[in-house]
């Protein structure tokens, strides 16, 4: 196994030798931070599709910061964003979309999905999500999963007005894998649709489901200490391992012997890697927080932090984010006391806060989720405004996730994310009417022909229908 | 004899609703009636001994009755849970409070939900602040098709939760019924019409059905309880995706004509519409089910429901497998979403008065209850809601649920979690002693 690794690590490193001592001068050099080997050996192929320069007109943008343009207008052209504002005149050869009665947003990014990793059908066959081996599998990627056919993907499109997700294993494990940051568009693979320059993520769980799955097999972790105990032993073993190829790299001398679940943990030890931890109690995030400052670390966010509420202080005060469901609640145990407050709170107490699906049909409604969790807020005393929870959808998962400069609002430069809502996205009522990713038209409500059909449904009973 | 003839006394007790029936007017609504028409301003709803007696413009106040003016405000029918397992489950991962199924049981269609009902769930009492006023209650399966008898339930805050018991028989069909039968779908079929034969056997002589114990293919309690049902007074509840397997259900009348059928979950009945209409087969349908989750749901749209509806099938929304236990509230989103649709081209969506009777009349009419439940029509029990807007808009909330006629409370264990953590750090004492 081991073996195998170093022989792909060698060959990602497309031949070169990662040791340059053998004929070198007297003081040894290392091959520099990061160097030692391929942080990148399955590049995103991404390409924007082409697109036509657009002026949407007379629209109420969202502009997922926090802002609110009434009667705005946004330009984009060559999958950018130009400029939004009050007073943008068409200028020529710009198609010009009149948006009024309707709103504007960027599109919604998902930081906790399972599409592609437990696609649709959801046989044995597909069941690519957890690597329920072994409680410590951080060397899995996601990505070798994703199935790019899953007709999900379709779905949180053009109902969903989902323009960017992340696609993560599952919570079996302490140490799930890595994730990856796709943009939602189909694609022959994988790599075509990856995010391009997004940071992966680590997917972390606590809590019930890994000593769940342990101990019914009499293995370590069985109980929430076994949890905690097992993941301190990984992450001093990844210190170590991050000492020594730190070493090697700025010294040289002989390579360190690579270790895939180690070089994931040591992209997290560096922060390449952004841990996104599934973690619904309050007391467990507290742990959690301690022991990344133990071994040197930062969790970018919580997800399904069904008890964030009662812990905004330790979050704000870790610059720890929290990734949320609107009113899901009951299922188990550590999700006995969701409130439908929860984001309410913790936006009134200024910690970074997001709704996210962890679902194939909640995808689908973001917007949605987003409408009760602020009713909520409001009728509770908080008052919210519309453009303030569109950054539950937007900037917050975007900050999360590490594309923060890339993605997540209607900003000049910015990619050219966007949904045109036929109503007010706030409403039970409204669906995207046209979605553009890096400024390709990718659906439009009137044209049947911009409605993507996925491998799988081709030739199936309603194929090409409404769904 | 005489016990059979005390249990039915029971049944009918339960049937006549609380003791302490109420009466009451409300006045000045946007009201909403619930049997598919449009809502009406300056309404006025009348229950009385727990039953509506009237509900409309122009409808007079008996003197001497309560009256609430509801200013303007939407009022309508209770909503009416049209498949759910609520009362069953406090928390469904934790076994010893989840009563929806039982792995190690001998029996299965014998199994009667209706004393398992807790009305003092989180579930029921969550989903009632929310307007849910009715539940149809289902047992989940278990080595077996038949999951058992199922119940209708009130979501009152009294102790006794059961409006009808023993009100149907569900089975699984499809995917699901061939993994419980053995591996196949004729397996699965050759299972009911076995146990149809048998309860056939056992409605001509009780007494000589020869009980073979726990290796016979139905026991003398399950052949029992499926008695009513080939006589086509107990509905027969079948869960069932596929178009080609609707319509191989459909076809179970031919053997078994007194079949009173109703379709759950019904993701491809679109495309056998009018075969289902032309059977005067009732449907309870997944709402916004649109993905190929399974090989028996191919063609899920969520114009599911709305072609349905176009043939003339009679439809309303549950919530099979979707959070059944706790989220029946989701039933006012999904019926939301329809009437989204219907902007759409090329989908088959609602009108804002068809999308609300999914989850009020119809469900209630799907069971041959539409008499009983539902709806603000004459003689129906007085289940209503006042809200604080439009019903099926996002976050809405009911200000005042009346089922049977008696004003119910709306608070719950989450309204309470928030009180104590809407300032989240703690004050002079732990937060245990904040309430």
């Amino acid at each position: 196994m081991l073996g195998a690794a170093t022989a792909l690590a060698g060959c990602a490193m497309g031949g070169t030798t990662p040791t340059q001592s053998a004929s070198s001068e007297p003081a040894a050099k290392g091959p520099g931070h990061n160097k030692g080997y391929n942080h990148d050996p399955y590049p995103s192929t991404y390409k924007p599709y082409p697109g036509v320069p657009t002026l949407v007109t007379n629209v109420t943008i969202f502009d997922g910061e926090g802002g609110r343009i009434d009667k705005g207008a946004v330009l984009f052209r060559d999958g950018k964003i130009v400029a939004a504002g009050t007073d943008l005149k068409p200028e020529p050869g710009v198609t010009v979309i009149d948006g009024t009665g309707k709103y504007l947003t960027p599109g919604i990014i998902d930081i906790h999905s399972h599409l592609g990793d437990y696609p649709s059908p959801g046989v044995q066959a597909h069941s690519d999500g957890n690597e329920a081996t072994g409680p410590v599998t951080a060397e899995v990627w996601a990505e070798h999963s994703v199935w790019p056919q899953d007709p999900g993907f379709g779905r949180a499109l053009v109902n969903g007005g989902v323009t960017t997700l992340q696609i993560l294993p599952g919570s079996a494990n302490l140490f799930g894998g890595r994730s990856v940051v796709v943009k939602n568009v189909y694609a022959r693979t994988e790599q075509a649709m990856k995010f391009p320059g997004a940071p992966y993520g680590l997917k972390m769980a606590c809590g019930e489901n890994p000593k769940r799955v342990y101990g019914q097999r009499q293995r370590m972790p069985s109980t929430r200490m076994g949890n905690i105990a097992v993941d301190r032993a990984t992450w001093a073993k990844a210190v170590e391992y991050d000492r020594k190829w730190d070493k090697y790299e700025e010294k040289g001398g002989e390579a360190p012997t690579r270790d895939l679940q180690m070089d994931t943990l040591r992209g997290v030890l560096d922060g390449e890697i952004l841990v996104q931890n599934h973690c619904y109690r309050a007391d467990e995030m507290a742990i959690v927080m301690d022991m990344a400052k133990e071994f040197g670390y930062h969790v970018s966010a919580f997800h399904h932090a069904v008890e964030a509420y009662k812990i905004t202080d330790l979050l704000k005060a870790n610059n720890t984010c929290a990734a949320v469901w609107a009113d899901w609640w009951g299922f188990k145990m550590e999700a006995y006391d969701a409130i439908g407050e929860n984001l309410a709170i913790l936006e009134k107490e200024g910690v970074c806060a997001m709704i996210h699906s962890d679902d194939q049909n909640g995808i689908q409604r973001l917007n949605q989720e987003i409408a009760k969790a602020r009713i909520s807020g409001i009728r509770a005393g908080f008052p919210i405004a519309e453009e303030t929870a569109w950054k539950w959808v937007a900037i917050n998962p975007a900050k999360a996730l590490g594309i923060a400069d890339r993605t997540g609002s209607i900003k000049p430069g910015k990619m050219a994310d966007l949904v045109l809502w036929n109503g007010n996205p706030f409403s039970v009522y409204t669906r995207p009417q046209m979605v553009w990713v890096d400024g390709a038209l990718l659906y439009d409500m009137n044209n049947p022909k911009l409605r993507p059909v996925s491998d799988f449904e081709l030739g199936q009973p309603g194929e090409g229908d409404v769904k | 004899m005489i016990k059979r003839l005390l249990l039915a006394a029971a049944a009918t007790l339960a049937l006549a609703g609380p003791a302490a029936a109420q009466n009451v007017a409300i006045t000045n609504a946007r009201l909403v009636i619930g049997d598919g028409s449009q809502p009406i301003d300056g309404g006025t709803v009348v229950i009385r001994d727990g039953r509506v007696v009237a509900a409309g413009t122009g409808v007079a106040v008996p003197a001497g009755i309560p009256v609430v003016d509801a200013k303007g405000a939407w009022v309508s029918p209770g909503l009416f849970a049209g498949f759910s397992r609520l009362g069953l489950v406090e928390v469904d991962a934790v076994d010893g409070t989840n009563d929806t199924s039982a792995n190690g049981s001998p029996f299965h269609a014998a199994i009667d939900v209706a004393p398992a009902v807790n009305p003092r769930t989180s579930a029921i009492i969550l989903n009632r602040s929310e307007g849910i006023t009715r539940a149809l209650v289902a047992p989940d399966t278990a080595g077996s098709i038949f999951a058992g008898q199922g119940a209708i339930i009130d979501l009152g805050a009294d102790a006794n939760p059961i409006s009808r018991p023993r009100a149907f028989q569900f089975i699984e069909y499809g995917e699901p019924g061939a993994g419980l039968a053995g591996g196949s779908r004729p397996a699965a079929l050759a299972v009911l019409r076995n146990a149809f034969f048998e309860a056939r056997e056992y409605a001509r002589n009780p007494a000589s059905f020869n009980d073979r114990g726990k290796d016979a293919f139905l026991t003398r309690l399950d052949a029992e309880a499926l008695v009513p049902v080939i006589q086509g007074k107990v509905p027969l509840l079948v869960h069932v995706e596929r178009a080609s397997d609707i319509l191989v259900v459909l076809d179970l009348k031919r053997d078994f004509p007194a079949l009173d059928i109703v379709l759950v979950g019904a993701t491809e009945g679109w495309m056998v519409a009018r075969e289902i209409a032309a059977a005067k087969v009732t449907v309870i349908a997944t709402a916004l089910a649109d993905l190929p989750e399974t090989f028996e749901a191919l063609a899920a749209t969520q114009s599911n429901i709305g072609r349905l509806k176009a043939a003339g099938v009679t439809v309303g929304i549950g919530m099979l497998n979707d959070n059944d236990a706790h989220q029946a509230r989701y039933v006012k989103q999904y019926a939301g979403n329809l009437v989204a649709l219907g902007r759409i081209p090329g989908a088959a969506g609602l009108d804002w008065g068809a999308a609300f009777a999914t989850i009020s009349s119809k469900p209630a009419e799907a069971l041959g209850m539409g008499g009983e439940f539902g709806s603000l029509r004459p003689g129906r029990r007085g289940d209503v809601v006042i809200w604080d807007g439009d019903p099926l808009e996002l976050g809405t909330a009911a200000t005042a649920v009346y089922i049977d006629g008696i004003e119910q409370p709306l608070d719950n264990r989450q309204k309470r979690l928030r009180e104590r953590y809407w300032k989240p750090t703690e004050g002079a004492l732990p937060k245990a002693y904040e309430r």
